[in-house]
């Protein structure tokens, strides 16, 4: 293969399969749970049983008697060490400009535990085996409280307190948006249509649970943490400058292999912090590796919101307004992103795809006795777009409009686009995806569809999401001003070695992405040299420069920009080189398809040779060429991105059952440009079916009155499955984000932001009914088709 | 998982042996539920009895009246045998959609009932086709078998061989999965023998339980039109996060007309 084929098979746009499969499906990966130090113990949590209930006394007597224990440590132990909580990165103030307000979050519980599985003790011992036997004789005496788990109800005077500091259990009473102008808007309309919407709350259920192994060095004092992070610098930050258990400068933190994130391992728990805290204690390896159980409980939960939402619109079914109340549940203590995620995250989409004129949100976050809630794939969009794209059918079907009329009648046409809520959107052609989607399940025969499906005894429905998100959250200057408390840039370095090969060192972090093959493919494409060249290095803050990890769809946009940076200065410097080599004009030197040449002559450097020249340093003046050829960006973006699309769902309803069945799913997405097709597609399938698991199938629930998780395990919560999923239709619209230099949009989320209103609106028009919450289990649907 | 003591018995002498020595031992079959409860803390046996390696127990033989499958027979082997298709495909096709692939081979019948989950598919095959519990000690039939959630009427150190299934004339299983655990929500086998018509449902009740009306009402008329409107009775059904008990009495009806045109098919 010459060079321009191979650039064609491993560049931009080409569906190169990953480079990390091999070793996952081989299994050869390097998870957390393989990592076994020399010497390890094993930590087991003594997790509360009880939703609220003070901390009267702890007696681990027994415990410590138990075989093979080493250690046990409480909420005592943590605050002898002057260790700090654990710490909420986004601060958020309410509208009266008071900051939020919530309690300490201890990494061990010390005189009050506020949900079930709260961390209460660890149990430091041999082996895994003998730190659970020994936790069940942790015998701790508590004083069950009243407990609230809903947002309903959580505000009322006499509702039992999470925290002291929030009163009334609000976090915040937070605002966005022009209330006047909204206020104009709604009593200018001819119609309004309002709904009250449930977001339910879901469990994140990453394959790989969460673990972690620390270790301390009495030699060095460095400890190193091993760890199922998206962000494991984020993570060296928050464990140093926050809760103190190392400086910066001691402690290494390692995310090796991560069997998926979906946002559940963005955030600092307090087992981590342990296990390394702990190390330096007994003085070994400590390793914990959750089991299923664990994760249920304690990883932080998404979604779980309340609203009453209202749209406004003039006589010819044009948008006027929005206003939208939103009550977010926050759980018992926030973690790292939870107070951004249902407020700067969720309202600044509330426009949607639409020329909404006016818009007015208020969000209140409610503290309940449930584990934390943050963010989770998505994080804020599939909360808002569920609202809007409700709201949108709703109201074309109460004007009996067709729905795709009535959204092209609606949609924002110019750009750049200043939305009432912050977002300034830079481009995006939202009505070819609607039409794409529209041809891709042929829409126009629906209704033929739909009377063959009666013709069967089923009800058949088809619903639109026209959605909007927002990725790659940045500039660090706008994230800032809107309370973030760190820069949401990204870094790249870029080592070319003597041979030609290349590492790219990046600050973003792969647990499923593909990072390794579609970044290599960049590299490839750019310098001209074979993908198998190209070694992703990342998850490593002794590799890797600082960065900020993954999540919010921002690798691509951000961290991949960031390599394209480096690499141009990579590029620049190498062509320097190259004139002094080819003794001729820096001018004139080209670079293209791995080779260096002199324009109009067949004198050129392979890149491979040039390579080996800039480290032998023999051919350019070293005093004014450094030798070597590595360079470094720390990339900011100009603005977010906008993927924007339209998903189509079409369902059949067993009126006899209550089945719903997903017969057709259309997802056409505007992701920008596309460097590995094949990875995108695999990651909007993955989101679909997380939305439609949302939608369908996956509910957490908290007993009402006494805070037991009820949804626990797999036998009752459900996970989709391949057989609950039809086989996707997925089809792409282009416009290049000019926010960034590859033109790059996200697209990870998508498909979970897309989906839950799809179906939703799927559901309803094959019912013929107005509202049905999520999940529609097949008892929900049975009810609403027979009218029960 | 608790300390316990790992026995592997070779004959069912043996077995009563080890049970009658032990302190607190619990049977080993596929260990579908049992090891899943033990990993959960729920259970702390002093002692497991595997059964996988005694000899007679297990293993499918088919003559003109019966069908008779070992206790310590998995749920594939059922799912995938030419004779027991031939001779009841219901029963065939209800094995094949117990759990996950990784259960079939590895779930028993014997275990199954002996566990008598009010959510096992096995049950209501026993009672719908009106089988025989064979144990060590006795014959007992399915109707005296099933006495309520996980009860059985095996005593203390009882062991199943074999269970025998009677060759229906026709039969069928309808099964209405639980969407998370696929365990039956609703399950009914209807069965059309010598003896009469025979209506079982699992999954709705806290025990498998005979539709007497349904039976009287097929006898007469043997179709779905016949049971229209029969319901089992509300306030006897189970209820759960992921259905009431209104729900899974309607599907009662639901499930059994399909099995009832299932059987005329």
């Amino acid at each position: 293969m010459n060079a321009i084929d191979a650039k064609k098979a491993t560049g931009i746009g080409a569906s190169v399969p990953r480079k990390e499969d091999f070793r996952f499906i081989t299994g050869n990966g390097h998870y957390t749970d393989d990592i076994c130090r020399p010497g390890q113990a094993y930590a087991c949590f003594v997790r509360s049983p009880y939703a609220h209930a003070t901390v009267d006394d702890i007696d681990f007597a027994d415990a410590l008697a138990a075989p093979g224990v080493i250690l046990v440590l409480t909420g005592k132990d943590v605050a002898a060490d002057g260790l700090g909580g654990l710490i909420c990165g986004w601060l958020v103030h309410s509208k009266d400009g008071s900051p939020m307000k919530t309690g300490a979050h201890p990494v061990l519980a010390l005189t009050h535990v506020r949900y079930v599985g709260d961390h209460v003790a660890v149990v430091i011992a041999e082996t895994a085996a003998q730190a659970r036997d020994a936790a069940e004789l942790v015998d701790v005496s508590y004083g069950e409280l009243a407990s609230v788990t809903a947002v309903s109800g959580a505000q009322a005077p006499d509702a039992p307190q999470v925290h002291p500091e929030a009163p009334r259990n609000t976090c915040f009473e937070w605002e966005l948006g022009d209330k006047a102008a909204t206020e104009a808007a709604f009593n200018n309309a001819a119609k309004v249509v309002s709904l009250d919407i449930a977001n339910n709350r879901l469990i994140p259920n990453a394959m790989e649970p969460r673990a972690a192994v620390g270790e301390y060095d009495k030699g060095t004092g460095v400890y190193t943490l091993y760890t199922t992070s998206q962000n494991p610098h984020v993570a060296r930050l928050v464990l140093s400058a926050f809760v103190g258990v190392a400086p910066e400068n001691k402690l290494r933190v390692i995310a090796p292999d991560v069997g998926g994130g979906f946002g559940s391992k963005i955030f600092i728990y307090s087992e981590e912090t342990v296990c390394v805290w702990a190390s330096k204690k007994v003085g070994r390896p400590v390793k914990w590796i959750a089991d299923r159980s664990e994760s249920f409980v304690s990883d932080a939960h998404g979604r779980d919101h309340q609203t009453h939402a209202e749209l406004a619109l003039d006589a010819n079914g044009k948008m006027l307004g929005l206003r939208v109340k939103t009550k977010a549940n926050l759980g018992a203590y926030l973690q790292l992103f939870s107070a951004s995620v249902p407020t700067y995250l969720y309202a600044t989409l509330l426009s949607g795809q639409y020329d909404l004129p006016a818009i007015y949100c208020e969000v209140d976050g409610v503290l309940t006795h449930t584990a934390p809630v943050d963010a989770y794939r998505g994080a804020g969009r599939p909360e808002a777009t569920f609202v809007i794209e409700r709201l949108v059918e709703t109201a074309a079907r109460e004007l009996g409009e067709d729905p795709a009329e009535f959204r092209r009648k609606n949609f924002i046409r110019k750009f750049p686009h200043q939305t009432p809520v912050i977002m300034a959107y830079d481009v995006g052609d939202y009505e070819a995806s609607l039409n794409e989607a529209c041809r891709m399940i042929d829409y126009a025969n629906f209704p033929q569809r739909r009377r063959e499906a009666e013709a069967r005894g089923m009800r058949r429905g088809i619903g639109f999401s026209a959605y909007i998100e927002a990725c790659g959250i940045a500039p660090s200057a706008a994230v800032g001003s809107l309370g973030a408390g760190v820069g949401l840039w990204e870094s790249a370095e870029v080592r070319v070695n003597p041979t030609g090969s290349v590492e790219v060192l990046t600050g973003a972090h792969s647990h499923g992405q593909g990072h390794e093959t579609t970044f290599a493919q960049l590299v490839s494409d750019r310098l001209g040299i074979p993908i198998e060249s190209v070694e992703i290095v990342h998850g490593d803050t002794d590799k890797v420069q600082f960065g900020m990890g993954t999540y919010g769809s921002r690798s691509g946009a951000v961290g991949m920009s960031a390599i394209q940076v480096a690499l141009d200065k990579v590029i620049a410097k190498a062509r320097k080189i190259a004139a002094h080599v080819l003794e001729a004009g820096e001018g004139d030197i080209v670079f293209e398809n791995g080779h260096f040449t002199v324009a109009g002559t067949d004198r050129g450097l392979a890149f491979a040779e040039l390579a080996l020249q800039a480290y032998t340093g023999h051919k350019f003046p070293t005093s004014e060429i450094e030798p070597g050829l590595k360079e470094t960006s720390f990339y900011d973006p100009t603005n977010f991105t906008f993927p924007a699309g339209t998903h189509i769902a079409e369902v059949e309803i067993d009126p006899g059952t209550g089945v719903v069945k997903v017969i057709k799913f259309v997802a056409v997405d505007d992701f920008g440009n596309i460097i590995n097709p094949m990875i995108v597609e695999g990651q909007v399938h993955g989101g679909v079916a997380q939305g439609i698991g949302q939608a369908l199938l996956e509910n957490a629930v908290y007993d009402p009155d006494t805070g037991q998780l009820l949804s626990g395990s797999f036998m009752d919560y459900c996970m989709p499955r391949a057989d609950d999923l039809p086989s996707f239709d997925v089809g792409v619209t282009v416009t290049a984000a000019p926010s960034n230099p590859l033109g790059l949009k996200g697209c990870g989320e998508a498909g979970a932001i897309g989906a839950p209103p799809a179906i939703i609106n799927a559901i309803t028009d094959a019912l013929g009914v107005r509202d049905i919450a999520m999940p529609v289990t097949p008892e929900r649907a049975w009810r609403a088709a027979n009218g029960l | 998982m608790y300390q316990f003591e790992y026995h592997r018995p070779k004959t069912l002498d043996e077995v009563t042996a080890l049970l009658a020595r032990l302190e607190s031992p619990k049977i080993l079959a596929g260990g579908m539920t049992l090891l899943a409860t033990m990993k959960q803390r729920l259970a702390a046996p002093s002692d497991l009895i595997d059964l996988q390696d005694v000899t007679g127990i297990a293993g499918i033989s088919v003559d003109a009246k019966n069908v008779t499958i070992g206790a310590m027979t998995c749920h594939h082997d059922v799912a995938s045998s030419k004779d027991v298709a031939k001779a009841i495909p219901a029963l065939a096709y209800l094995a094949g959609r117990i759990g996950d692939p990784l259960v079939r081979h590895r779930g028993t019948i014997g275990g199954s009932i002996a566990n008598n989950d009010p959510s096992a598919d096995y049950p209501a095959a026993c009672l719908g086709l009106g089988a025989t519990i064979v144990t060590n000690s006795r014959e007992i039939p399915a109707d005296d078998y099933f006495r309520g959630m996980f009860e059985t009427a095996l005593k203390e150190n009882e062991i199943i061989v074999k269970i025998v299934f009677p060759i229906p004339q026709g039969a069928a299983y309808q099964k209405f999965p639980n969407p998370a655990s696929r365990y039956a929500m609703v399950g009914v086998f209807v069965a059309k023998t010598a003896a009469g018509v025979r209506v079982a449902v699992t999954g709705a009740g806290p025990g498998v339980f005979r539709m007497t009306a349904m039976e009287t009402a097929l006898a007469k008329n043997f179709s779905a039109a016949a049971i229209d409107g029969i319901t089992a009775p509300v306030e006897e059904m189970l209820q759960d996060m992921h259905a009431s008990s209104e729900y899974r009495a309607a599907l009662t009806s639901v499930m059994a007309k399909r099995a009832v045109a299932g059987v005329s098919a």
